[in-house]
């Protein structure tokens, strides 16, 4: 039987936070420790909080064992695992009272640095790996290992789970599976000898994992890609989009590959710039292929031009903006909300763009396959907002299943059979009523041809600077874009529907705010969520809006731009909406969320009635 | 002459290439540049080349950027999809469109400020990839849309029209192309049809990247004295190195193989390119040897117009480093692109 000291509350629910040197090989320690707990059956989430660096800078991995299932960050840290000097003051001033600070006591540490109030525990983790190992690169490698072995006996991890893990990562490399083994053990049996094992807080078998995975979205992203039948990939790199082309390519080196004769049913495309990637995108979409970029605001900035000729020449695209900290360069390793204004009116004219919200990986697999239906069927730019919480973290999920029924929705591209049937071809006509012209594609008949253009046209194609011809285009394309809210997926929705007090919010929010859900019931405060999942807003979240006296926008930027976009598009009552805002850059906690709906209950003390009969 | 229709009807006496198409067929809109536009007789070479080649007119894929030059890709082949992109970014519009189908033959038409000022990194990126693509320079020197401003190519001590003169020196783009490893690239002058059919026939043969920087003097803004891009100047200092007869796979070379000037340089398709060598010594084949030729000649003023250059070897071209299937992307079944549902519960294990 496991030692049952200290509350049994903290069994399966704390924060253990790792501090690290960016470029020393933590990574590896740190999630086997996540993938550990979760392959004990417990729920876990992992935020890595790096550096736009490669080698030097201070970097953080925060891990929530989280027997609840939250997929929020939790904002506060009972265990610091604290290996990096630098940082170690305010490492050490982070942990919350009562909790844990593991530290390398090979050298001796200043006394300035005490706190009565936590545990300190020293480890020579320097000191044992020099004994046994030799080489300064391998020692530092190694010296992670050994803290995870020191972790190991302190959160009483299932040994034979980390072994398994260890096994799997080092299993083709013999002699970097002994040396790491050993490192585990020399940190595991130290602790054992040393240290008051387990903690209060430690891990507990659960059966709260099964069917389920561990995966970021980028890499999710990137598979339903593939899922969806994309062929060409464009993309110039940025953080923290580039994991997502990397899994694209990697998938596709995987299945896309004749074994015979290595021929490639793929082709990616490293762009000389997002410019050159969109335009790549246009010109095999417009030919036919199912055809994607992955960038982030920066990029989206100088793509503009070309998101407003394919809006106008309605050339299908998908774009996958992972969104992190603007404005300019901003923070490229921090995580924000703020591109939905400038994708929802992408460059310049009157252009409005669909946009989809997923909030988690998985999400980011569906709505990838989703984002190519959507562009072909409307022939249209699609955005999806991730953003570097979601593409770059790993997160909990259900495992993906596929429907083999499943077939792309094309879209309106004439065959070649139904082009001979036609009289003649008009590219921008509004034959089906539903403001979607048909299409052709190069290649199939002379009698399909068509000029392409971002000038001013007519609805047979032609170019025109006549007024009218002009509007009857023109208006038509706004009317696609009511089209296109029917086509979307749909908000999803939590509680009764009768609460006075609403949430609305969006992508990664979505954590954070169920969380603050779960902890404001528990003051009997009820209060209703709606989560959009795409722009332009379907009638659902009009009638959300209309049937709350007010509602409470959470959303991870300054300016309140879903605010602003719902104040745009829907016809609510703009003083009916109070924001919540998060742009610290790092994913947000349930507790402004919390404080904000006790403030605005505190404003309007009629909100406080609970439900309406 | 912008304002009427062009009769579709075509005299029967008219003759008929290999699909039994007229030139007529061939055509585009009716041109609204100006009278006398060299960009003009581009087109009219442009349309003379495919009707030559027997080109189905779906097989071709015109891409363009902004600019007067831009504009031509609908006054040639109108049974093929036309792509009018915007300004300077046409190679990455083509770039795409031929990732995703490498059957079709992509021709590109562009000018001096689309490739040379707004859009000099797509066009020399799209040089590095080695698109396979023809892409043609309409090269006056001059902006006309927006009345007459220098491009980047205008030669240094230029005149403009209302007299300023450049200061700034001249992006070559043939130089430029030398420099960034094209596989072919050539010189020709809009006024020399005769020059100018079968570099483009050449160009949409070779396969990769093919640049024609084709002098095209603009009648309006630089046509004056004082211009280096006027129809004067270009022909006073036009120097005709290497001619080039193009052959179609299945005729016989009519030319003399045993004259040291003659080159013929077999393309992939199996058609041949003869060159017409007017120094013997010169060596198109040879990059080096090319840009030096190139830039001794533009030192001494003068445009060294034909083939200047010609790599015709296998696995350069964007597709063949990519190792892309031989069945175009766009036309792969979806069955064979979607691993299926067993696959990815396989996949799953590896995220546990």
């Amino acid at each position: 039987m496991p030692n049952l000291a200290g509350p049994p509350k903290r069994v399966n629910d704390f924060v253990v936070k790792f501090a690290n040197v960016n470029g020393t090989g933590s990574a590896s320690a740190n999630s086997l420790i996540m993938k550990a707990i979760f392959r004990m059956g417990v729920p876990v989430t992992g935020k890595n909080y790096f550096p736009s660096n490669i080698q030097g800078l201070p970097t953080w991995y925060e891990i929530r064992v989280t027997r609840a299932g939250h997929a929020a960050r939790a904002g506060h840290v009972d265990i610091m695992v604290a290996m990096n000097a630098e940082t170690y003051s305010r490492d050490v001033r982070e942990v919350v009272s009562g909790g844990y600070l593991i530290y390398d006591s090979t050298w001796p540490r200043s006394t300035l640095l005490q706190r009565s109030d936590i545990t300190v525990i020293g480890v020579p983790l320097a000191g044992i790996v020099a004994e046994h190992f030799d080489g300064v690169r391998n020692r530092i490698l190694l010296k992670n290992i050994a803290y995870a072995g020191v972790l190991a006996a302190l959160l009483d991890l299932d040994l034979d789970v980390v072994g398994g893990l260890m096994s799997e990562s080092y299993g083709r490399k013999p002699k970097l599976l002994e040396s790491n083994n050993k490192a585990l053990r020399l940190g595991y049996d130290h602790a054992k000898r040393n240290l008051p094992c387990p903690l209060p807080l430690r891990v507990e078998h659960m059966d709260k994992t099964r069917g389920h995975i561990m995966i970021d979205g980028n890499t999710a992203a990137g598979l339903g890609c593939v899922y969806a039948g994309a062929t060409v990939g464009a993309w110039y790199p940025i953080t923290p989009s580039t994991s997502l082309m990397d899994a694209y390519k990697g998938f596709c080196e995987r299945y896309r590959v004749d074994p015979d004769t290595g021929a490639r049913n793929f082709a990616v495309i490293q762009a000389e710039d997002e410019l050159a990637a969109i335009g790549m995108v246009l010109g095999a979409s417009w030919n036919g292929a199912r055809a994607f970029t992955p960038t982030s605001g920066p990029g989206i900035s100088l793509m503009n031009e070309f998101v407003g000729l394919a809006y106008y020449a309605e050339i299908p695209c998908v774009i996958f903006d992972v969104q992190r900290v603007g404005p300019s360069t901003g923070m490229p390793t921090r995580t924000q909300q703020s591109d939905i204004m400038l994708c929802a009116y992408a460059s310049h004219g009157d252009t409005r763009h669909v946009l989809l919200f997923p909030a988690n990986p998985e999400e980011c697999f569906y709505m990838a396959v989703q984002a190519f239906d959507l562009a072909e069927r409307l022939q249209t730019p699609v955005f999806v907002l991730s953003d570097l919480d979601i593409g770059m973290n790993d997160w909990m999920c259900r495992e993906f299943k596929w429907d083999e029924a499943y077939r792309p929705d094309r879209g309106k591209v004439l065959s070649a059979e139904e082009i001979a049937g036609l009289e003649k071809f008009h590219r921008y006509v509004d034959r089906d009523d539903d403001a979607i012209p048909y299409r052709t594609l190069p290649g199939v008949s002379p009698k399909a041809a068509y000029f392409t253009r971002g000038s001013g046209h007519n609805q047979y194609g032609g170019y025109t600077e006549d007024s009218a011809e002009y509007q009857v285009v023109l208006d038509r394309l706004r009317r696609k874009f009511t089209t296109a809210a029917k086509y979307v997926p749909k908000a999803e929705s939590t509680g009764s529907g009768d609460n006075a007090l609403g949430i609305l919010s969006i992508g990664s929010c979505d954590g954070a705010v169920r969380e603050a859900i779960h902890v404001l019931a528990r003051e009997k405060i009820k209060v209703d969520y709606l989560r959009v999942k795409a722009f332009p807003f379907g009638l659902e979240v009009e009638a959300f809006l209309n049937a709350h006296a007010s509602i409470v926008v959470v959303e991870q930027n300054r300016d309140a731009q879903l605010r602003s976009l719902l104040t745009l598009e829907t016809t609510v009552e703009k003083s009916k909406l109070h924001s919540i805002l998060s742009y610290s850059g790092f994913p947000m906690t349930c507790q402004p969320i919390v404080d904000g709906v006790r403030a605005v209950l505190a404003e309007s003390p009629r909100l406080t009635v609970v439900p309406r009969v | 002459m912008s304002f009427i229709n062009k009769p579709k009807v075509s005299h029967p006496s008219l003759p008929a290439n290999g699909l039994g198409l007229t030139r007529r067929q061939y055509e585009g809109a009716m041109s609204t540049l100006c009278a006398g536009c060299g960009h003009d007789s581009v087109t009219a070479a442009v349309i003379e080349a495919c009707w030559g080649l027997d080109m189905r007119p779906e097989q071709l894929v015109k891409l363009s950027g902004i600019g007067c030059s831009s504009k031509t890709t609908a006054y040639f082949v109108s049974g093929a999809h036309g792509f009018n992109a915007v300004h300077g970014r046409m190679p990455s519009i083509a770039s795409g469109a031929n990732a995703a189908n490498r059957d079709l033959t992509y021709i590109g038409i562009s000018g001096d400020g689309d490739s040379l000022s707004i859009g000099l990194g797509q066009l020399a990126h799209a040089i590095r990839r080695n698109v396979n693509m023809l892409y043609l320079i309409e090269n006056n020197g001059v902006y006309g849309l927006t009345k007459g401003q220098f491009s980047a190519s205008a030669d240094i001590g230029s005149h403009a029209k209302r007299g300023a003169v450049n200061q700034s020196p001249p992006i070559d783009p043939v130089m430029l192309a030398l420099t960034l490893g094209v596989t072919f690239v050539a010189r020709s002058f809009s006024g020399d049809k005769a020059q100018l059919v079968p570099l483009i026939q050449a160009g949409m043969r070779h396969r990769g990247f093919a640049l024609i920087d084709v002098l095209s003097p603009c009648v309006t803004f630089n046509d004056h004295e004082g211009s280096t891009k006027s129809y004067a100047y270009t022909r006073e200092h036009y120097h005709a190195a290497l001619e080039a007869d193009f052959v179609q796979p299945a005729e016989q070379i009519a030319v003399d193989y045993e004259d040291g000037a003659s080159m013929p340089v077999r393309l992939h398709d199996g058609s041949r390119v003869v060159l017409r060598k007017l120094d013997a010594a010169y060596d198109p084949t040879d990059r080096a040897a090319a840009q030096r030729f190139i830039a001794e000649k533009l030192s001494q003023g003068e445009y060294v117009t034909g083939l200047v250059h010609i790599d015709e070897r296998d696995g350069t071209e964007f597709h063949e480093l990519n190792r892309t299937s031989a069945t175009p992307l766009n036309r792969i079944p979806y069955e064979k692109l979607n691993p299926g549902g067993a696959a990815l519960d396989a996949l799953m294990r590896q995220y546990r």
